[in-house]
This record gives structure tokens, C-alpha cells and sequence, in this order.
């Protein structure tokens, strides 16, 4: 922090006056010592830390999936063996496979409403009401997530109680919510980067309306649905705070048996597990940035 | 307004009119998804909260069908069992305070560690910033849920910390870091890193670097030339970013639960309570609502930081 001190001149030093005084004078020597705008002191110690520390413990994590011992801190190996452990783990297959189902059918409803949300307050002139529908599609993310949460288990604990049904409809009806919001983005984006000239001319050239929407809106569109759809499914992979509360006895997924394994003896299987998320997480995203990216 | 008033011969413009007003009703209709599956599965909910905040609760759990203002007064005050005089609820007035501080001190600590990673990126040459922006984002997008497991085996008695300071014989027993407010801080800065720098990233980029150049042929020292030109521009994004990592903070429930344990309860936590062990649902309502209604004041003011400016740049 000693660079930070550097002399700083008084309103009456001969340094600010000088200048005034003769412009024709060269500079005097106590003009501060040159420095880069660009760089502050410090910033990049502490920048390339955050990026360490960001890393980090995701690498460590990782590492010792392959730990051949128990430990998460004492290397004894490497071995596959809480792959294996994992694999074999009726709860965790069971868990996997409710996640992905979960993911994809709250994903695909919320694509296709959040596609038709988007093409009806895009490329228009203010209508009425059109701030409200902005307004309540972005709801859910307004909210804390344990708000939501709750509200949920209090509505769907009455429809529970009073239809006897207890299936996945519920835990599928809430993260397609949670999920709209999160299609609609990509998907407006799309949208407004698109100008008509194409369409009018497809209606020029007599398409008839949902001709022009076939062949002509949704191929260009696409990329966006495409990035909408992947966003709303990694959303509905990770949630835990409103499965945990919505679903019913024997609906654990992925992050809800996680955590539940937290409150027991944590061995390198949950580390497996995580690592396969990460890994399944980091391609999506990936593939969602360049999605996003390539198509502009 | 409606067609069936007009006068024989359409005034000029009603055609054009009647078109909008067709268009409107289209682009409604194909809103109507959207909107009925967040009015039924999220917004509606909240109502439903409402309601059942003024109830009465059940004895296991759920609520009995009887208006009661209780849950409501119960939220910061308690009536004693033998004279039923009220005083304040000590237990959650203590937690509303670690669930402000702990949000306060995670963005301090956000604020220390995401400033200068943002400057970092956005002083990169142009080519390079978009890695290091990815690099950022990356970790934001990965499980939740996966990166408080990391921290937590980080910071376990028998974690990697600690077993490395006891090799190198720093330490003799390891430290007790787990189920405490530091580990609960920590891991919130940890992930709600993200949120902090994008916003700041943004406003430095924006800095005209010209203004800090004329500032230091104006002998301003690097110090001053921080403090009177670079803070005040880049300030917006930091308010920004600040509100961005202190919302989620305060309703934080994942992070809480799994590095604070079952002592160290924040606000999201104490909600959760009443509708497990508690057994007090209209009390869990009034206290999502009490919660929803902070953070929507955050978010307000959030909103008026960005407009404001957007206005100005």
C-alpha cells in the first residue's frame, strides 16, 4: 500500500501553481512520479488470488473423487473406485434419472411458452399491457428462491390433501415456472437481433402466415430456443431449495440426495457425483455460450 | 371506442386501429401460456401466502381454518406462556441480525476480491477479456449446491485446510472453521463472487481511461486520481453489484444450512423451521412475506441505481 502515497499536491504547492502562473514553464520535478492509468496497485495480486480461490476448491473437490482412500484431504491414490461406488448406487441412478426427466420436461414446457411469450413482445410497438407480461414472466426471478419455495409447498400440500395425487406433476409444474423466465432471455435476445425484412418478404412472395413462421422465423429463431431450452434445464438440474420442499416422499433428485448425504459420514462418492455434474454442467454451459455467441 | 358506435363511414384511422387493437389481443393469447404457468406456479402462490399468513396453525402442522393476526406479531415479538405480556422474540430478532450482518460482510468481502478482478478483466487487452469473463462466469453457472460441498471439504476439521496448516505444523489441532458465521460468510462470498464483478466489469469498461490520463497531468497522485475520478464513475457499478450479492445473501438457504449447521440459522433458514420441526406454517408465511417485501425494496433500489445510469451514460 506504500504506492498509494504518492505525493499528492497541496492546493498551494508551487506544483499546481506553477503551471497556472506561466504555461510557457517547463513542468517542475515534483510532479508525481508517472504511472499507468491502467493498472492500481495491488488489483492484479488480488485479481489472479480470486481467480485461484474460484478454482480452487472445485479442483480439489474433483481430485479426490479419484482418491483410492476415504479421505478428502489425504491423497492415497488413484482409483475410480467411488465412480464404481456410485454407478452402483441404486439412489443415485434412481436420483440421476428423476433429475434429467424433471429437467427435460420443465425445460420443454417452459421453452415452448416462453417461444410463443417472446414472439408476441418483440418486435412491436407498445401494446397495452405488454409491461405487465414483462413484468410477471421475470416474477420468479424477483423473488428468493425459499419464498417460492414455500408458497409452493403450501398450495401443493392442499392439492395434495385434497386430490390424493402425488406424483411429479408438481415438481414438473414448479420448475417450469422457475424455468420460463430463464427460456424467455436467450430467446428475446434472438429475437430483437432479428430485424423482418425476411418475413416480409416470405408474406411478399404469398407464404401463407404460418408458412412464413415455418420456414422463415423459426430456422432463424432457432439458436435462441436452443440457448433458452439448455438454460432452463441447468436451472431445473441445480435447484434444490424448491424441490426440496415440493416433492413428495421418494422424489429425491440429484442435489436433493446430496444433500441429504451431507448429514452423514461424506465419503469421495458424493465428490464422484459432484464431478460428473460439473462436468455435465460445464458442457451445457459451453455449449450455451457458444451457441449464443456464434449465431450473432 | 368500440366498432359498434362508429359512424357508417370509418373515420380515418379505425381500420388502422382496429388492426392494433387485433394485434394486441393476438400477442395476448400467445402470452397466455407463459403467463398462466407463472400465475399459478409462481405469483399466485404468494397470494395464497398471504392468506394463510392470517390463519391459524395446525397442530401438525398445516393451519386450522381461523383468522389470527398472531403469526404477524409473532415475527419480531413473543407472548409469554404465564402472564402474556409481549417482548421481543430474542431468537429471531438474533437471526434477522446474523442474516443482515453475515449479507453486509459477504459483500465487503465481495467488494474486496471482485473489484479488482473486475478492473483486472476489463484493463486486459480487448481479445483477451472475453476469457477472462468466461472464466468468471463459469463457476456461477456450476451447481450451487457443488460448490458449497467444495467449500465444505475445504474447511473440515479433517478437510484440506487443515490438514495441510497441521503438516506444516502451523497448527497443533485442527481449527474449528465448519458451523460457524466465518464459514457461512465465506462460502456465500464464494459464490456470489460472480455477481459482484460482472456489474463492476461493466462500469469500468465503460471508464473513459482519457479522464484518469488528465487527471494525472493534473498532478493528481494515483491515490487521488482513485478516489475523486475512477471511484466516482465506476460507482454506479458498485452499487449495482453490491445490492446484486446482497439480495440472494439475505434469502440464502443452501449455504447456511450446509456450512452453518443447525445452530448458526439465517433468515431463510428460520423460515424452513416453521414449516419442519416448528410447526408454525402461518408464522413461515409472515416471515417469506417480511423477507420478500426486503428484498423487493433492495430490488427497487436496484432498479433505480441501473436506470439512473442508463440515463446518464
Amino acid at each position: 500500500m506504500a504506492e498509494t502515497r504518492i505525493p499528492e499536491p497541496g492546493p498551494e504547492s508551487p506544483a499546481r501553481m506553477a503551471p497556472q502562473a506561466s504555461p510557457a514553464l517547463k513542468p517542475p520535478r515534483r510532479r508525481p512520479k508517472g504511472y499507468s492509468v491502467r493498472t492500481l496497485p495491488c488489483f492484479a495480486v488480488l485479481a489472479i488470488f480470486t481467480f485461484f480461490a474460484l478454482y480452487a476448491p472445485i479442483l480439489i473437490l474433483v481430485a479426490f473423487s479419484f482418491n483410492a482412500g476415504e479421505s478428502l484431504a489425504r491423497w492415497e491414490g488413484f482409483s475410480l473406485r467411488w465412480y464404481v461406488a456410485a454407478a452402483g448406487n441404486e439412489q443415485v441412478i434412481d436420483a440421476a434419472i428423476r433429475s434429467v426427466y424433471l429437467a427435460a420436461a420443465a425445460a420443454a414446457i417452459a421453452t415452448v411458452a416462453a417461444t410463443c411469450a417472446a414472439l408476441a413482445t418483440t418486435r412491436t410497438r407498445r401494446f397495452k399491457g405488454r409491461t405487465m407480461i414483462y413484468a410477471l414472466i421475470n416474477q420468479p426471478l424477483m423473488v428468493p428462491e425459499i419464498v417460492t419455495a414455500v408458497a409452493l409447498l403450501i398450495v401443493f400440500a392442499a392439492i395434495k390433501v385434497w386430490t390424493g395425487h402425488t406424483s411429479m406433476v408438481y415438481l414438473i409444474a414448479a420448475h417450469t415456472a422457475f424455468g420460463v423466465p430463464f427460456a424467455y432471455l436467450p430467446i428475446r435476445a434472438r429475437l430483437e437481433t432479428m430485424d423482418d425484412t425476411l418475413e416480409v418478404a416470405a408474406r411478399d412472395l404469398y407464404a401463407a402466415p404460418f408458412q412464413v413462421f415455418r420456414r422463415v422465423t423459426l430456422p432463424l429463431m432457432w439458436p435462441g430456443i436452443i440457448a433458452g431450452f439448455m438454460l432452463a434445464f441447468v436451472i431445473s438440474m441445480d435447484d434444490v431449495v424448491i424441490t426440496e420442499f415440493v416433492k413428495s416422499a421418494g422424489q429425491e433428485t440429484i442435489p436433493t440426495y446430496m444433500l441429504g448425504q451431507l448429514r452423514r459420514v461424506v465419503t469421495p462418492e458424493i465428490n464422484a457425483i459432484s464431478s460428473v455434474i460439473l462436468l455435465a454442467g460445464a458442457i451445457l454451459v459451453s455449449l450455451f455460450f457458444w451457441i449464443s455467441r456464434n449465431r450473432r | 371506442m368500440s366498432d359498434a358506435t362508429h359512424p357508417a363511414p370509418p373515420p380515418p384511422g379505425a381500420l388502422e386501429e382496429e388492426a392494433h387493437r387485433r394485434d394486441t389481443r393476438t400477442r395476448w393469447l400467445m402470452s397466455l401460456p407463459a403467463i398462466f404457468i407463472i400465475v399459478c406456479f409462481a405469483a399466485g402462490p404468494l397470494l395464497v401466502m398471504v392468506v394463510y399468513s392470517f390463519l391459524t396453525p395446525g397442530d401438525y402442522g398445516n393451519v386450522e381454518w381461523e383468522f389470527s393476526t398472531d403469526a404477524w406479531v409473532n415475527v419480531l415479538l413473543q407472548r409469554d406462556i404465564f402472564d402474556d405480556t409481549l417482548m421481543w422474540a430474542d431468537a429471531h430478532l438474533s437471526i434477522f441480525w446474523r442474516s443482515l450482518s453475515l449479507s453486509l460482510i459477504t459483500t465487503v468481502l465481495a467488494l474486496i476480491f471482485g473489484v479488482p478482478t473486475a478492473w483486472f478483466i476489463a484493463t486486459q487487452p480487448p481479445g483477451k477479456r472475453e476469457l477472462w469473463l468466461f472464466l468468471v462466469t463459469v463457476p456461477f453457472w456450476t451447481n450451487l449446491l457443488v460448490r458449497t460441498i467444495a467449500i465444505q471439504e475445504l474447511i473440515r476439521a479433517e478437510g484440506v485446510i487443515n490438514t495441510v496448516l497441521m503438516w506444516l505444523g502451523v497448527i497443533e489441532a485442527p481449527i474449528q472453521m465448519m458451523f460457524t458465521d466465518f464459514a457461512i460468510a465465506f462460502g456465500m462470498t464464494y459464490v456470489y463472487l460472480p455477481l459482484m464483478v460482472l456489474p463492476v466489469y461493466a462500469a469500468v469498461d465503460k471508464l473513459d481511461f482519457r479522464l484518469v490520463g488528465a487527471a494525472h497531468d493534473l498532478y493528481a497522485g494515483r491515490w487521488t486520481a482513485f478516489r475523486r475520478v475512477i471511484l466516482p464513475l465506476v460507482k454506479p457499478g458498485i452499487i449495482a453489484g453490491s445490492i446484486l450479492v446482497f439480495i440472494p445473501c439475505l434469502g440464502a438457504y443452501v449455504t447456511p444450512r450446509v456450512l452453518g449447521g443447525g445452530k448458526n440459522l439465517m433468515f431463510g433458514n428460520l423460515i424452513e423451521l416453521q414449516f419442519g420441526a416448528g410447526r408454525n406454517w402461518p408464522l413461515g408465511a409472515a416471515l417469506s412475506l417480511t423477507l420478500m417485501v426486503i428484498v423487493m425494496i433492495s430490488l427497487v433500489w436496484y432498479v433505480r441505481v441501473t436506470s439512473r445510469e442508463r440515463e446518464n451514460g
